[in-house]
């Protein structure tokens, strides 16, 4: 598979969220407005690039038995970097994101690339696997806020294109809001690739 | 009383998955059939009330006594997926008809982010119940039972859409997810009841 095709299948083909389903809950969980979710899918790039980069470049020294456990390291290690980053630089989006900072360890995309691609591809296709895996991520994070946003606060990017005492959905914002979503937003991936 | 409050704030009010989020992969992955939800619900109990307990301590003897707070994440994912090993094994020895009806799902829980979500949250910042750990665990012990609720009553829901046609593109998981937002929705009804 060329460099391109490695890069590109995560934007579209195979997009962790819109046709593998991986990595829900930070998806639901902070796509509040677009922003949120921009923000989060940029954080989870970052930690996928650099795991990716770190594993593949470790892939012969590490014994097969324990290779999870070693990845879980290696990712933890890369979250708590983002973390501690966010904290100093960006203080307003880190409160906003919270707990789902830490929690992309645990979410299945990054392990997911590693198991899958980074420990059996030499060092720069697992870049690409992790850049484009992780912008086809922020993509649908990006594009899931928005439509919430839009919705639920009548905004897009904290730009209000509504008046001041317009009525929104609000329930879009919350909770129930980004299951039905998300649910219709996978439903026309769905009829799209159908009709392909 | 406490106890009775912070049971219904997490197990209705605040529930894990259908307002705050937490293990949204085995929602969607273990809930095909009511006998599957039920296997992973209870793995889930048993497994995150001895996190949280394991890591609490962790948490106020180790890292916070020796300035460590910042490698809260890497070691308790670290116990976390050690402590599911080791849960594997022992039940193995002792109860093979309990190991028999878990046994697929616990390794699954490593991977659960509500696990490490509650043990990150149970030693935060602004947490209420964090002075004790007695609390923290029925808290804990809360947040599982209600993962367990809203996962055996989605399944049973589910069981029946299998049965009905749904709409072009929309079969199989955005219906799925469709049905679970208006299941949150209900669970909305349970706000103001703390």
């Amino acid at each position: 598979m060329s460099n391109w095709k490695t890069f590109t299948k995560g934007l579209i083909k195979e997009n962790p969220i819109l046709v593998l389903l991986l990595g829900c809950c930070p998806t639901l969980a902070t796509t509040t407005s677009a922003i949120n979710g921009m923000s989060m899918g940029l954080a989870t790039t970052f930690v996928l690039i650099m795991s990716n980069l770190v594993i593949s470049l470790l892939k012969n020294f590490i014994p097969d038995k324990v290779r999870i456990p070693c990845f879980i390291v290696v990712i933890a290690s890369f979250v708590t970097v983002v973390q501690l980053i966010m904290q100093a630089y960006v203080p307003d989006i880190y409160e906003t994101l919270g707990l789902f900072i830490p929690l992309i360890v645990v979410n299945c995309i990054v392990l997911g690339r590693a198991e899958a691609f980074a420990s059996k591809n030499p060092v720069w296709p697992s870049i690409l696997d992790g850049a484009g895996m992780g912008l086809g991520f922020t993509f649908a994070l990006t594009v899931l806020g928005s439509i919430r946003e839009i919705l639920g606060s009548g905004s897009i990017f904290n730009f209000r294109f509504l008046p001041e005492d317009a009525q929104t959905i609000l329930i879009f914002v919350l909770a129930p809001g980004a299951f039905i979503a998300l649910g219709y937003l996978i439903a026309i991936v769905n009829r799209l690739k159908k009709t392909k | 009383m406490k106890i009775i409050i912070i049971l219904i704030s997490t197990i209705f009010v605040n529930n894990v998955i259908l307002a705050q989020f937490l293990g949204i992969c085995p929602f969607l992955g273990t809930s095909k059939k009511t006998s599957t939800a039920v296997g992973m619900g209870a793995a889930v109990i048993f497994v995150l009330v001895l996190a949280t307990l394991v890591t609490y301590l962790l948490n106020k003897y180790v890292l916070v006594a020796h300035g460590l707070e910042f490698l809260q994440t890497i070691a308790f994912i670290l116990v976390i997926a050690a402590l599911v090993q080791m849960v594997e094994i022992i039940l193995k020895k002792i109860s093979p008809s309990l190991y028999t009806a878990l046994g697929v799902f616990l390794p699954l829980i490593t991977t659960n982010c509500c696990v490490l979500g509650v043990s990150l949250k149970v030693v935060g910042e602004g947490f209420i119940y964090g002075n004790n750990v007695g609390e923290a665990v029925i808290y804990a012990a809360g947040i599982a039972i209600g993962f367990a609720v809203a996962l055996i009553i989605f399944s049973g829901i589910r069981e029946h859409i299998d049965l009905m046609e749904a709409p072009e593109g929309t079969k199989g998981t955005p219906i799925a997810l469709i049905t679970a937002g208006i299941l949150a929705m209900a669970f909305m009804g349970f706000g103001g009841l703390v």
